[in-house]
């Protein structure tokens, strides 16, 4: 076929006919949902559709009395300004009540400036950096799931008491890597591990982790703490099982879904933090269950996903108790009713919510099973210990949240 | 009127309306993204179209007037007119040091150098204390304007962003009708013949350069004050492609197809967000359309069947 001018914009002209605009249903008591993350680039999987239909189901089996509810999704492509466009529109203009997820920490803490100036209710799931509730905090913001200083606590302690208490670390050189090392290092010392040296590595751009991952080997040390993130770990686990490492891995940050893009026989053995795994008790099960026919693709929820039906959950049993009005008004409202109330789901069971604004719950260092081990498709991981939901997280004075009192 | 044919008379009235009515109808925000776009893409432009030189590192200068501009805001607590130039001269430095450099050599191998230099510029922001690692700046505050006008609102800030964007229009028509952007088309026609003619063309394009990077600073300043962020995404070299694509849709050489590839663009990224993949899928299959069929981009296009300068 000939590519001819008349062509294109025959097909152009076609196209824009289209019906491209969404149908506004903005009644006074209709509470939207906008679900904001990654659905092209890295953290497609970890978030993305997934977490769309983790919100649906929720919305799905909550039996809203006297309000309606809606949930839309956008991809921020992990830019920041591309993600506070879309949330300033959504605000202002779309009449959405509530952003949910939105991973990639640059992208999170802008939209939290974007809450916070608007008096919005933003429930992150999907961001790792702990500033949501530090720095960074305001009263109409919940951080649901995990962050950096968890994540560091569990992996760093629990290892080092499990016999790992020789670390050696593999950096990403910026400041994620570097905040992850220097607050997973704390811990480590703290259970009276040593750390036996570290190497950073160019970042962007690396993809060849070898003489890195032999220097480590070379230290002596018994665990190889991974101070990075998404095709980073992917790649250095990778590596260290072709070039035969040795040592205990640890990811720093990873999920289930990591765990099954790299296969067992690759993963396996590997020890991670999560604060959800989809076959801890019957509860989860069942929840697992019921969300399958909404997934894109048939994957087990991660704690990013579980987060988003938690949270969507308890914002619109808040919003019951509240009414819709009220809860359209103020976040800060919205948020305090969530704070007020314990919340209660078949993800993560029984918790609550600080004064800052961390949703606190148990979390847990899992050891990803061997292919020996897995019984079936997706039974990926061996409990090794847990954290209490009063031990996980940052004490409350340490975060510096302006509006927490002391 | 200030030295505009008939026809880009007119175009300039279009467009004078155009953002005159566009807050009213559309987003306010996303307008004010679009003209910052559009500034950054006509200073671009400045360069590939009327100099002929193409250079792939411009985030660097767009992304440093950005990240210089939301320091001084935050930290220093400037107005926002100070604050939206300490950016443009700061990407007018580094536009003179890098165009400096760049300006010796031609063709691919100068494209190639100013993107060496522009991922400098980007391990710099990604490492340096104050841009904030990959968080970037955050929350930057909406500083009044001299002071007095208060700027928090969209719509008064929307004012100032469409003023500033005149301003760098009108400024880049000036350039490219003055003797001396005659001679930088002349350089772009022919260099050889110009050196021969007597002009000291090094220094010719290395002023056309260092305006063009002052002009993308002052862009780049802009955007900061509009979302009130300084990111990595300003410096990465996927932004100086993205700027070239920009020009490329509008019309490379004319003087408003870059705002309407800006424009273009803008709407693709904001309004596909909802079907994810599709941005950079649409990008790409309007990057080969253009290619393949309309090769002087939609106003360049226009312009020839209608026989205009535009």
């Amino acid at each position: 076929m000939d590519l001819s001018r008349r062509l294109l914009l025959g097909s152009a002209a076609a196209a824009a006919t289209l019906p491209l605009r969404r149908a506004r249903a903005q009644a006074a008591n209709t509470i939207k949902i906008g679900v904001l993350n990654d659905q092209s680039g890295p953290y497609r999987d970890t978030g993305g559709l997934f977490s769309f239909a983790a919100a649906k189901l929720a919305v799905a089996e909550f039996a809203a009395q006297g309000f309606s509810v809606e949930v839309i999704t956008a991809d921020h492509q992990n830019k920041p300004d591309i993600g506070a466009g879309i949330a300033r529109q959504w605000y202002d203009r779309d009449g959405v009540d509530v952003i949910l997820d939105v991973p990639t920490s640059s992208v999170a803490l802008a939209i939290a400036g974007i809450a916070k100036e608007k008096d919005k209710t933003y429930l992150n799931t999907g961001a790792a950096t702990a500033d949501l509730t530090g720095k960074q905090c305001a009263p109409s913001i919940i951080h649901w799931s995990y962050d950096t200083y968890m994540l560091a606590k569990s992996t760093g302690g629990a290892t080092v008491r499990s016999g790992g208490d020789s670390w050696f670390f593999v950096t990403a050189d910026y400041a994620f890597g570097h905040q992850l090392q220097a607050s997973t290092t704390k811990f480590v010392e703290g259970a009276g591990g040593k750390i036996l040296g570290s190497v950073k590595y160019p970042f962007p751009g690396t993809s060849d982790f070898s003489s890195f991952l032999l220097q480590a080997q070379a230290s002596g040390a018994k665990v190889l703490g991974l101070c990075n993130a998404g095709a980073d770990t992917v790649n250095s686990i990778k590596q260290a099982k072709e070039f035969g490492v040795t040592m205990r891995l640890a990811a720093m940050l990873m999920f289930i879904t990591d765990v099954n893009a790299l296969g067992l026989d690759v993963a396996g053995g590997l020890t991670l933090t999560e604060s959800f795994y989809w076959d801890m008790n019957d509860r989860t099960r069942a929840f697992a269950k019921r969300l399958q026919p909404l997934m894109p693709k048939p994957y087990m929820p991660n704690m990013i996903h579980a987060g988003c039906y938690a949270a969507t959950t308890h914002y619109l049993k808040a919003v019951q108790k509240i009414g819709a009005v009220a809860a359209k008004a103020s976040g800060t409202a919205a948020v305090s009713a969530m704070k007020a109330m314990p919340t209660e789901d078949d993800a993560f069971g029984k918790g609550s919510i600080r004064e800052d604004g961390m949703a606190l719950f148990p979390s847990y260092l899992f050891q990803v099973k061997t292919p020996a081990e897995s019984k079936g498709p997706w039974d990926y991981y061996n409990t090794l210990s847990s954290f209490g939901p009063d031990e996980a997280w940052r004490p409350l004075a340490e975060g510096g949240c302006y509006f927490v009192k002391s | 009127m200030l030295g505009f044919s008939r026809a880009q008379a007119i175009a300039f009235v279009v467009m004078l309306a155009l953002i005159g009515a566009a807050p009213f109808l559309l987003y306010p925000v996303f307008v004010m993204k679009v003209l910052c776009f559009a500034l950054f893409a006509c200073a671009f432009n400045l360069l590939i179209g009327f100099a002929g030189l193409l250079s792939l590192g411009h985030a660097a200068y767009f992304g440093m007037g950005s990240y210089i501009a939301a320091y001084a805001a935050k930290s220093w607590g400037v107005s926002a007119e100070v604050a939206i130039l300490l950016g443009g001269l700061v990407g007018g430095a580094i536009g003179l040091v890098f165009g400096w450099l760049a300006i010796r050599r031609q063709g691919i191998y100068f494209a190639m150098i100013t993107l060496a230099l522009a991922q400098m510029i980007y391990f710099f922001c990604l490492e340096a204390a104050f841009t904030g690692g990959e968080d970037g700046i955050q929350q930057v505050p909406r500083v009044a304007l001299l002071g007095l006008l208060d700027t928090h609102s969209d719509m008064t800030l929307y004012w100032v962003v469409a003023g500033v964007f005149l301003a760098g229009f009108l400024l880049i028509h000036r350039i490219v009708h003055s003797p001396f952007g005659q001679v930088l088309t002349a350089i772009r026609e022919n260099e050889p013949r110009a050196i021969s003619l007597g002009y000291r063309v090094d220094d010719y394009k290395l002023l056309a350069f260092v305006l063009s990077a002052f002009l993308a600073g002052i862009a780049g300043g802009a955007k900061s004050q509009v979302f009130g962020i300084a990111t990595l995404t300003d410096v990465h070299w996927a932004m100086g492609g993205e700027v070239v694509l920009m020009t490329l849709l509008g019309g490379i050489g004319t003087i408003f197809g870059p705002v309407l590839g800006a424009l273009v663009f803008g709407s693709l990224e904001t309004y596909l967000a909802q079907f994810g993949d599709w941005v950079t899928v649409s990008q790409g299959a309007i990057f080969i359309a253009c290619v393949v069929a309309f090769r002087r981009g939609i106003v360049g296009e226009i312009a020839h069947k209608l026989k205009l300068g535009l």
